[in-house]
This record gives C-alpha cells, structure tokens and sequence, in this order.
C-alpha cells in the first residue's frame, strides 16, 4: 500500500517536472516564448555591458592616444637637434638659412609667466574664497557668486580681446614703452584667467571644514577673522593647495589669450620684453610651417615638452587631493 | 591692553583684505562686461549676422562662423553625449572591477587637464592626417568629443550617485533585468544631471579657439549642405574672434562676436542653473 502510494506520487512527480505531455497546448507555447524572450533579453544583457565597457574604454584610449602621438610626433626633432641643445638653447630662428631650435626661452617663459600670475592670482583669490564660504552676507554672496561663475565661463580669446585692446595699451602709456605687449601683459591676463578655478576649489575645501573646529577657536575667545585664518584656512590647505595646482595647470596650458598679449618675440623673458610661452610658440607658428620640415617637427616637440610639463603638474594635483583625501 | 588693540588691527586689515579681494573680483568681471558691451552690441548688425564676408563689396559678415559653431555644437554632442553617459554607467551601475574603474576614472581626470593646445596638436596629427579627414568641421569635432568627454562623465555620474539605491533595488526585485532598470529607471531620474553636462560642455565649444584652429581650420565659407559643411574646414565664432582680432585688426566685428559670446555664456549659465535645481528638487 506505501509502495504504491510512493509508486504514484514518483509518477505524478516525474509527470509534473520531467515533461509537459499533460498540459495544455497554449501553455506550452507560452513557455516556449518566455524561455525565447529570456534567452534574447540575456543576450541584450550582455550587448549592453559590452557596449557600456566600451565606452568606459575611451578614455583610456584617448588618453594613450595622445601621449602616443605626442611622443611619435615630439621625437625626431629632438633627435635631431639634440636634447640638450633644444632644451637648453637659448636662440630660436626657425626660419634663418642657419635655423637655430633653443626652447629655453619659451621654457623659461612659461615658468616665469606661471609664477607671476599665481603671486597676482592665488592670494586675490584665496580672499574671495574666504569671503565667499565664511565671511560674506548671503545677499552679498548671491552676487559675488554668479560673477566667480560667470568668469569662469568667459571664452579665453574675449579674454585676450580684453587684454589686447585695455591692458596692454594701458602699459605701453604708464611704463612708457614702444609696444605694451610684453610678458607682464601675460601675467596679468592670466591671474585673471585662474582667479575662477582657485576661487570654486578654494571654497568647497573650506566649507568642508568641520564647524566643531571653528566653534573650539570661538569658544577659546578667537574673533571670527581670526578662526578664518588661523583654523579654517590651515584645516583647508589640501584643497586650497590642488585650487592652486588647477591655477597653475591652467596658466601653463593657456594659449590663445597669451598669445593676443605677449608680443610673440622668442626672447629671454623679462616683465617688460616681448615673449613667447610654450603654447604659444606651437601655435604662432603651427599654421605656416611646412609639412615635415624639422621647423614643424621642432614645434610638436614643444609640444611634447608641454605635454611633460602638464603630466607632471597632474601627478601633483592627484597627489594633492589624495593627501587630501586621507586626512 | 595693547595687544587687544593690534589684535583688533590685524583682525581688521585681514577682514578688508577679504572684502576688498572680492569686490576685485566682481568689478573685474563688470569692467570686462561693460567693456565688451559698450563696445561690441553697437557692431552687431543684421547685415554681420546674416552674411557672409565679401571682398568685392569690402563687408564682413558673421554668418558663416555661426552655422559652423551650431555644426560643431550638434556633431560633438552627438557623439560625445552617447559615450560619455555609457563611461559614466559603466562606472557606477557596471564596474566590479574596482582596478579597472579606478583607470578609468584616472584617465578621465587626465583628460581634463591637457590643454586644449594638445587637443589640437593630436587632432591635427590624428583625424587630419592619420584618418585623413582633413581641416574639416568633422575632425575639429571629433577633438572636441575627446575635450568633452570628461565633463560629460564627471556630471553624469554626480547625478547617477543621487538615484537612490531603493529605485534599483524594487526594479531588480520585480525581476526587471539591469538594462532594463537602467533604461527605465536610472537614466529618466538623472536627466537633469545629464542635460547640466551637455549645456557646459556647449560652453566649452562654443568657447574653444586653439583646439579648432588647427583641426577645423578659419574658413567662412557657407556649405550648401550638411555632408559638405563637415567635410570641408570652417571657424567658429570664437576662431573668428581670435583671426579678426590680432590677424586683421577688425576690432569691431572682434569685439561685436565678444559680445554674442558673452551673451551666449550667460544664457548657458542660466540654463545650467536651472538645470542644477531641478537636480536638486529631485534629491529631496
């Protein structure tokens, strides 16, 4: 009697699972076509990772693309000039029967350029960070806010429109100089150009700074200036230093504005000489050098050296942020 | 008693040092304004903005340069859009590989930093030469689609952070499949972070000079259709700006496109305004 009960039911169960004899036709076909309709949605499943890893990919790839190209292009004319020649020499006459490629003038330049806008630059707008997140009333701030925003928006060639037309006229009359394109027309152009990118990271680090340390300096009898700048600003001076590491990437970078201001001379620098910039030696150049003359060669190879330089300044501000980061 | 009154002093140049900096910055940013305004709006006429610039009847006209900036502006985004929201799914919805995510992310940030000289250094060698697209408004877009690309992703991701974990986990539950959920789901409740994206990363083109001016070249010259308007090389607004200005000595046609541009950045910057807050509404 047990047997055959068991018996039955292995049946019935074998008849449930094992095959479909017993049910109805439509059923079956409705099964069919779910098992169709899950084999094609798994098959969509993986189109799409497949699609999405692909597009995460293309920023590897662009970024080995340009350091590809940058290395491939900026080579042979080191090459043949020598490195220690191109780096270190001091004249530029691409287009003399006897040419001479020294890049230490644009090199020298640009590192002159770039400490003078950040002297002008950081300290204007590391105030204008501190009044923004600590010290300023929210109407005040409601103005000061949008400007900061809106200069960052600012196309670099209005910038240089700016420059040309205002400041370097301006400097041609107060210094008493022929021409008022010059490197300190730069710097100033440029402390401008930084002043949005120190100014937003400046004020996200020192609002991010916790209010017990404020309210600790408070309680001890600090005034609010004081707290500002004695607490605050060191607790943010990570976040404060990658605004400025930003600042100098973007002043190192910058070409067009640059070169609407600087005069375009390949001179050694001084604040009141005519110069060229790494960035802008490639471009003032770049449209009428012949295709593969070393002249054309020499100019990818600055820009292999700027491209260095940017690497580098990179790896700082990651650095920078990660250091950070940790605290 | 004393050192009270120097605290005091101190205390009271650093706060009108403070004052004193962004009252620069903001009369910086009026200066530059009312400058290029007063300057430039006179210039702007209906025979600028609607012709081409002719040597016989010795006019300059503007138009060419706009169609090529709206050209630049609907290719790069058509492209960079698409793949920068893909980056960005991938990284926050995809990734299990933590090593490869953090790469990516690694290579986005580099991106953000190179100049936009670089860009156009590796356009030039790259979609010009090597692709042989040619000065073409086509490679000027493709260099900026890289250029972009990280501000797409970076805004993308922000507002993909924001959805909240409980929409994923009730569209898994119910037996929706992960495309499925990011399609219906993740996607429509972060569309205000990815319009925010498209709108800056339109300020950026519209803004861009020396990436162009290599890869797109300064032609104004207007195509008779779209195909031929991406094959052949064009300036932008922003590129004609820089060739009237320090090429020609046009200075009122330099400083009346300074004022379309400037016009054109505030209106984006409204947009991404309005864009940001709705992001917010729908955080809360």
């Amino acid at each position: 009697m047990r047997i055959q009960l068991l018996l039955f039911l292995r049946k019935d169960t074998v008849g449930m699972s094992g095959s479909f004899t017993n049910l109805p036709a439509g059923v079956t076909a409705g099964m069919e076509r779910h098992k169709r309709t899950m084999k094609v949605k798994h098959i969509i499943e993986r189109v799409m990772n497949a699609v999405f890893f692909i597009c995460g990919m293309v920023s590897i790839a662009a970024v080995l693309l340009i350091t590809l190209y940058m290395i491939v292009a900026g080579f042979p004319a080191i090459k043949e000039i020598g490195l220690f020649d191109f780096l270190f020499g001091t004249v530029w006459q691409s287009t003399a029967s006897d040419p001479k490629f020294g890049i230490l003038p644009f090199i020298m330049t640009s590192i002159w350029g770039t400490i003078g806008a950040v002297i002008i630059g950081v300290p204007i707008g590391l105030f204008t960070a501190v009044f923004l997140a600590k010290m300023a009333p929210k109407k005040l701030a409601a103005i000061v806010h949008p400007a900061v925003e809106l200069l960052a928006g600012i196309p670099s060639v209005v910038y240089g429109l700016i420059g040309m037309m205002v400041l370097v006229p301006a400097i041609m009359d107060i210094f008493n100089l022929k021409s008022g394109s010059c490197l300190l027309a730069a710097i100033l152009v440029l402390a401008v150009m930084i002043l949005p990118g120190i100014i937003s990271v400046s004020e996200t680090a020192l609002k991010a700074v916790p209010k017990e340390y404020e309210e600790a300096s408070l309680g001890l009898g600090a005034t609010w200036t004081e707290t500002v700048f004695k607490v605050s600003v060191p607790a943010a001076k990570s976040g404060i230093a990658a605004g400025i590491v930003l600042g100098v990437g973007r002043a190192v970078g910058e070409a067009m504005a640059v070169i609407m201001v600087a005069g375009n001379v390949a001179n050694m620098p001084g604040l009141f000489k005519s110069v060229r910039f790494l960035t802008t030696a490639i471009a003032s150049e770049m449209s009428y050098a012949a295709d593969g003359s070393l002249q054309k060669n020499a100019l990818f190879s600055i820009g292999l050296v700027l491209f260095i330089f940017i690497m580098i300044i990179n790896a700082v501000l990651g650095f920078v942020l990660k250091k950070g980061e940790k605290k | 008693m004393k050192h009270g009154t120097k605290r005091k002093i101190k205390s009271g140049i650093l706060k009108g040092l403070v004052y004193f900096c962004a009252a620069f910055t903001v009369s910086i940013l009026v200066a530059l304004l009312g400058y290029i305004f007063v300057r430039g709006i006179p210039n702007i006429t209906w025979q600028l903005l609607s012709t081409k610039p002719s040597a016989i009847r010795d006019t300059i006209g503007i138009l060419p340069n706009i169609l090529n900036t709206l050209y630049i502006i609907l290719l790069t985004l058509l492209i960079a859009l698409p793949l920068g929201v893909g980056a960005a799914v991938y990284l926050t919805e995809y990734a299990k590989n933590k090593t490869f995510a953090r790469i990516v992310e690694f290579t986005t940030e580099t991106l953000a930093g190179i100049p936009s000289i670089i860009y156009g250094l590796v356009g030039m060698l790259f979609f010009v030469k090597v692709l042989k697209f040619g000065t073409s408004l086509l490679s000027g877009s493709l260099t900026l689609v890289i250029m972009i690309l990280p501000t797409i992703i970076r805004t993308t991701q922000e507002s993909l952070k924001t959805v909240p974990a409980s929409y994923r986990e009730g569209a898994l539950g119910l037996g929706a499949t992960k495309w499925h959920m990011i399609r219906t789901i993740v996607l429509p409740s972060s569309i205000s972070g990815i319009v925010t994206g498209c709108i800056l990363s339109v300020g950026r083109i519209v803004g861009e000079s020396a990436a162009l001016l290599f890869t797109a070249g300064s032609a104004t010259i207007i195509a008779d259709g779209l195909i031929s308007a991406y094959t052949k090389g064009g300036g932008t607004l922003s590129v004609a700006l820089y060739i009237y200005a320090s090429e020609r000595a046009e200075f009122d046609v330099a400083f009346a496109i300074a004022a379309i541009l400037l016009i054109m950045v505030f209106i984006l910057n409204l947009l991404a305004k309005l864009a940001a807050k709705k992001l917010n509404r729908g955080k809360e």
